[in-house]
C-alpha cells in the first residue's frame, strides 16, 4: 500500500505541487498539522508569559522567603541557646555565691558565739571574784563591829562590876588585849 | 457513527475545520484556566493557585526523574503546556459530541491521528534539536553509534518508532473511548429501554475515559521527557 502511495505520489508530483499531492493522495491534513503546531506554540508562549513566568516568580520568592525564615530561625535558636548558657552560668554563679555567703555567716556566727561565751564566762568569773571579796570585807567589817560592841559591853560590865567609872580611853587598850587573848585562847 | 469530517481546501492545504475548532477551544480552555489561576497570586497560595503550582511541581517531578534540572528546566513550559493541553483535549470530547449535517464537529482533537502524530513529531524533532544544540553535532552523531556501531540502523528506526508509538498510543486510547461512547449514545437515543440499558455503562465509561485521559496525558509528557533526556544526556 505504501509503495502504491509513493508511486502515485511520484506520478502526481510531476504536474501538481508536492504539498497538494500529499493532500490529495495520502489524505494528509497538512492544514491540520500546521494549525496544531501553531496553536500549540501560541498556547505555550501565552502560558509562559501569563502563567509560568509569574508563577515561577512567586515560587522563587517563596523559596527565598522560606530560606530566609529558616536562616533566621537558626540564628534565633543559636542566640537563645547562648542566652540559656549565659543564664545557666549566672545561676551557677549565684548558687556558689549564696553558698559562700551562708558559709561565711555560719562561720561568723560560730566565732561570735564563742566570743560571747568567753566574755560571759570571764564576766561571771569577775563577778564571783568581786562577790567573794565583798563577802570577805563584809565579814571583816562585821567582826570588827562585833568586836567594838563587845569592848563597849565589856567596859560597861566592868564598870558596873567595879562600881566606878573608869575611863574608857585608859582601859580600852587593856581590854582589847584581853579580848585578843581570849580570842586566841578560844 | 457514520460521519464525515468538515474539510475545506485553502491555499492548497486541507483543513479539517472540526479539528481547527476543537484545537482552538482546547487552547482557549487551557489558557483561561492557567490565566485565571495565576491572577492575584500570594506567597501563601490559595485555591486555583495551589492547583497550578501542583501542576508545575508535578511536571518538574517528571523532568527531574529523567534529567537534572539544570538541563531539564528549559522543558518545563513545554511539559506543562503538553500536560494541560493533552488532558483537556482528551476529556473535551467526553460530555457530548456534536454532529451537524452528518459532519462531526465536537470531539476530542486527540481522537484524530493527525493531531497526535503532529504533537509526537514535534516532541521528537525538538529532542533532536536540543540534542544537537546542547551536545554539539559530533556528540549527537556519536550517540547513534552507541552502544555498538552496527546498531545504528536500529537507532534510526527507533526514532520513527518512538514518534509513531507516542502519537498512535494517545490517538488509539482516545479514539476508542469516543467510539464506544458514541455507540452507547446511539443505543441510548434509540429507545427508552436502550436509554435505561445504556445509562450505567455510559456513566462508567465516561468516568473511565476521564481516568484514561489523565493517564494518557501523563504518559505523553513522561515519554516526551524520556526521549528528550535520551538526546540531551551526556552520560549513557
Amino acid at each position: 500500500m505504501f509503495l502504491d502511495t509513493f508511486v502515485l505520489l511520484a506520478a502526481d508530483s510531476a504536474d501538481q505541487g508536492f504539498l497538494a499531492s500529499l493532500n490529495g493522495v495520502l489524505k494528509l491534513n497538512l492544514g491540520d498539522i500546521i494549525v496544531t503546531l501553531s496553536f500549540f506554540t501560541i498556547l505555550m508562549l501565552l502560558l509562559k508569559k501569563f502563567a509560568w513566568g509569574p508563577l515561577m516568580g512567586i515560587m522563587d520568592q517563596r523559596a527565598e522567603l522560606i530560606a530566609n525564615e529558616i536562616e533566621s530561625a537558626e540564628k534565633s535558636r543559636a542566640e537563645s541557646q547562648k542566652i540559656l548558657e549565659e543564664q545557666r552560668n549566672l545561676l551557677n554563679e549565684a548558687r556558689t555565691n549564696a553558698q559562700a555567703i551562708v558559709e561565711n555567716a555560719r562561720k561568723q556566727g560560730d566565732t561570735q558565739r564563742a566570743e560571747i561565751i568567753t566574755a560571759a564566762r570571764s564576766e561571771v568569773g569577775r563577778m564571783k571574784e568581786e562577790a567573794t571579796l565583798e563577802i570577805a570585807s563584809e565579814k571583816d567589817k562585821a567582826i570588827a563591829a562585833v568586836r567594838g560592841e563587845f569592848v563597849s559591853l565589856s567596859i560597861l560590865a566592868a564598870s558596873k562590876v567595879l562600881g566606878k567609872e573608869i575611863s574608857e580611853e585608859d582601859n580600852r587598850a587593856l581590854i582589847e588585849e584581853t579580848i585578843a587573848k581570849a580570842g586566841e585562847g578560844r | 457513527m457514520n460521519h464525515e469530517n468538515p474539510t475545506i481546501e485553502w491555499l492548497g492545504l486541507t483543513f479539517n475545520l472540526s479539528n481547527v475548532l476543537m484545537l482552538f477551544i482546547t487552547c482557549l480552555i487551557v489558557f483561561l484556566i492557567a490565566f485565571f489561576a495565576t491572577r492575584k497570586m500570594q506567597l501563601k497560595p490559595t485555591g486555583m493557585q495551589n492547583f497550578m503550582e501542583w501542576i508545575m511541581d508535578f511536571v518538574k517531578g517528571i523532568i527531574k526523574n529523567n534529567m537534572d534540572w539544570k538541563t531539564g528546566g528549559r522543558f518545563h513550559v513545554l511539559g506543562i503546556t503538553l500536560l494541560m493541553f493533552v488532558f483537556v483535549a482528551n476529556v473535551i470530547g467526553l460530555p457530548f459530541s456534536i454532529q451537524y449535517d452528518h459532519k462531526l464537529w465536537w470531539k476530542s482533537p486527540t481522537a484524530d491521528p493527525t493531531v497526535t502524530l503532529t504533537l509526537a513529531a514535534m516532541v521528537v524533532v525538538l529532542s533532536h534539536y536540543y540534542g544537537i544544540k546542547l551536545l554539539g553535532l559530533k556528540e549527537y552523531g556519536n550517540s547513534y553509534l552507541k552502544p555498538m556501531p552496527f546498531m545504528a540502523p536500529l537507532k534510526v528506526i527507533e526514532e520513527f518508532a518512538n514518534t509513531l508509538t507516542l502519537g498512535l498510543r494517545l490517538y488509539g486510547n482516545i479514539y476508542a473511548g469516543e467510539v464506544l461512547l458514541g455507540l452507547l449514545a446511539t443505543l441510548g437515543a434509540g429507545s427508552v429501554y436502550g436509554f435505561v440499558g445504556a445509562l450505567v455503562p455510559a456513566l462508567a465509561w465516561q468516568g473511565f475515559s476521564l481516568f484514561i485521559g489523565a493517564i494518557q496525558a501523563f504518559i505523553f509528557v513522561m515519554l516526551s521527557m524520556v526521549y528528550m533526556a535520551h538526546k540531551v544526556k551526556t552520560d549513557h
